[in-house]
């Protein structure tokens, strides 16, 4: 009887533990932090004060920032649901060994890691001799360069392509639940094949679009790499802002608050999704 | 008169031969079942009949028309899948009206049609539920309600009851049979099931590798069946082997010591096929002497097993209160001429 209250214990341990010491502690922390007071000359007073967060709430330069994050964070979603769940379609309708091997195509980009990826936006954003640019010129399609370095354009696009991935993932998993008998039987009573597609299938993945909408926010608004790099200092967002206050002017008590405002308002975003979405849903999927 | 017919109809999936060459036609209301074990061709002609699967070789003939090059979504089939393939998102009305949008029907006679339809099958007050909430049986409903609702020409049955318990499965075949009579579509049931065959149709396509064996009426095919493979699918068959001898009245089938008189047979070894319920119980001494092995009740009826000389037996007894013989008592075993069919032993 002990043995088996005991066991579940042993197994998930060192998980919980791993989780306690590297998230709840340091998160914790980071919440003590945010109320203590900076001093150009003092550095970091341990008092509990609310300087910090009147700062952050008061200032317009903060409410800019964020503002600008979430706005990044709803165009990458729009656009990353507008590219990826059509490619999650084709995949989806893909015959065998094709199948497999455009996925790994699709999900390759996952191995690389997120700043050689930015690095190689910004080489082809970089400058007006850069290759978009070339393209954009050459193809008519724009009368003078545009510039995507320390743009929220260029932000969005690097971030989109970053974060499509996991729109598919989200949008193939729901396509594979569905039965493809559903579509013969729409075709049998009449409907042609845009019928089918915007009828049955689309609102049968409205559910995988909106779990993976939620996924790429979360992604998007949190994102360091991308927009540090193809953003950097002119173009700040909530997550270099705090890097910035922690690693340039010092001020980390500061960076702790919008660090942690950005994970209350984070958190508050996605579980209000989320209860929408299950709500709205819940009595066609379970 | 030929409503629907298949001339030479063929599917190739690579090298393996799906369908080979089948002819079938069906009349006008009249109610068609493609019968046989899995992997036997009958989904295949199904989906051909539907448009989902082209055809390798010959033609589909629907009112002397050809449905070569006619789009699935043009053919105003209605057709129940084996998974009922309702759509998740829409409610049991949506379901239902979703073949008359496609067909432009204004929305009051919409309406009307589908309250009418569901009421049809039995479903008037479930209107608005979702899928989800509904049991099989009632999900099966919904499917066949929206099928029927578009008045198709022709409509397809893929397996439509194998997914609901054997109950249920019982009240949905009278239903589906009274609904069917009530509105006169004509009607391809596709199934493995003979008791679902039977019971439902006005002829049976016995199906086997990708040929026909027997188009008969159900209790046609299953007295006289065309072919061993018809014998034992349909129903439950013995199998004897023995041997036909020219006796003093012309040949006769011999088994271990009892012989029975078989008209028209070669002499030679032979194999005599015998319905399991044709077989009674002989005075002491006389018939097929064999062991009781197993006996079964089942309620209406009894089921034994008699070990004889010539292999085990299958005996069904009709339960009329009268003692059934043990397991272990000998018995003898006999039947009537006309209820034993007999043919050549392939060498």
């Amino acid at each position: 009887m002990i043995a088996r209250r005991v066991v579940p214990w042993l197994l998930v341990g060192p998980a919980l533990l791993l989780f306690v010491a590297v998230v709840l502690i340091p998160i914790a922390m980071t919440l003590l932090l945010s109320f203590h007071r900076w001093g150009q000359f003092t550095g970091i007073e341990t008092v509990i004060v609310l300087d910090n967060w009147r700062e952050v709430i008061e200032d317009p330069y903060f409410a800019e920032m964020f503002l600008r994050t979430f706005r990044i964070a709803v165009l990458v979603t729009v656009a990353a649901a507008l590219i990826g769940a059509p490619e999650a379609y084709v995949l989806h309708r893909m015959r065998s060994p094709w199948k497999g091997i455009f996925l790994l195509i699709v999900l390759g980009p996952l191995l690389i890691s997120v700043v050689a990826r930015t690095l190689g936006w910004a080489l082809l954003f970089g400058g007006e001799t850069a290759l978009v640019n070339i393209v954009l010129l050459r193809l008519g399609l724009v009368a003078e360069p545009v510039r995507f370095m320390f743009t929220e354009t260029g932000v969005v696009i690097a971030l989109t392509h970053v974060l499509v991935p996991f729109m598919v993932l989200a949008v193939w998993a729901s396509l594979q639940r569905m039965d493809p008998r559903v579509d013969d039987a729409a075709v049998s009573l009449g409907a042609g094949r845009a019928t089918v597609l915007w009828r049955i299938v689309l609102p049968q993945a409205i559910p995988g679009i909106l779990g993976g909408a939620i996924i790429v926010f979360a992604l998007a608004a949190s994102a360091f790499a991308t927009p540090a790099i193809i953003g950097g200092r002119r173009l700040k967002v909530a997550s270099t802002l705090a890097y910035d206050e922690f690693l340039n002017t010092l001020n980390w008590p500061l960076g702790a608050a919008v660090a942690v405002l950005l994970l209350v308002a984070l958190a508050a975003i996605i579980v209000a999704a989320n209860r929408l979405v299950e709500r709205r849903f819940a009595q066609v999927f379970e | 008169m030929a409503f629907l017919a298949l001339e030479g109809l063929t599917k190739r999936f690579g090298p393996y031969l799906a369908v080979d060459g089948l002819e079938l036609t069906v009349g006008q209301g009249e109610f068609v079942s493609l019968l046989g074990p899995s992997g036997c061709g009958k989904t295949t002609t199904l989906q051909m009949i539907a448009g989902f699967v082209e055809p390798s070789a010959g033609r589909i003939l629907l009112g002397g028309q050809d449905l070569a090059g006619v789009a699935p979504n043009r053919r105003g089939l209605g057709i129940v899948f084996q998974s009922y393939a309702l759509f998740p998102h829409m409610t049991a009305a949506e379901n239902v009206a979703f073949g008359l949008e496609m067909r432009r029907v204004p929305r009051a006679e919409r309406e009307a049609r589908v309250r009418e339809a569901l009421a049809l099958v039995g479903l008037a007050g479930f209107e608005d539920r979702f899928p989800r909430r509904l049991s099989g049986g009632q999900q099966q409903r919904v499917a066949l309600a929206r099928a029927l609702v578009i008045r198709p020409e022709i409509l397809l049955l893929d397996e439509p009851l194998s997914n609901l318990d054997a109950k249920l499965r019982e009240e949905m075949q009278i239903e589906l049979r009274q609904i069917q009579r009530r509105l006169g579509t004509t009607t391809v049931l596709v199934t493995h099931d003979q008791g679902e065959a039977m019971a439902l149709s006005d002829r049976i396509a016995v199906m086997n590798r990708g040929r026909i064996e027997q188009v008969a009426p159900p209790h046609e095919a299953y007295e006289r069946p065309a072919t061993p493979f018809v014998a034992s699918f349909l129903g439950k068959t013995n199998l004897l082997a023995g041997l036909v001898r020219d006796g003093a009245d012309g040949p006769v089938f011999v088994l271990d010591g009892f012989a029975l008189p078989a008209h028209g047979a070669a002499p030679g070894p032979a194999i005599a096929t015998v319905r399991p319920e044709r077989i009674a119980f002989a005075d002491a001494g006389a018939g097929l002497a064999g062991t009781v092995a197993a006996r079964v009740f089942q309620g209406s009826h009894w089921m034994l097993s008699v070990e004889t000389a010539a292999g085990t037996v299958l005996v069904i007894r009709q339960n009329t209160g009268a003692e059934m013989p043990r397991e272990g008592a000998a018995v003898g075993l006999t039947w009537s001429p006309q209820d034993m069919a007999v043919r050549r032993a392939e060498p």
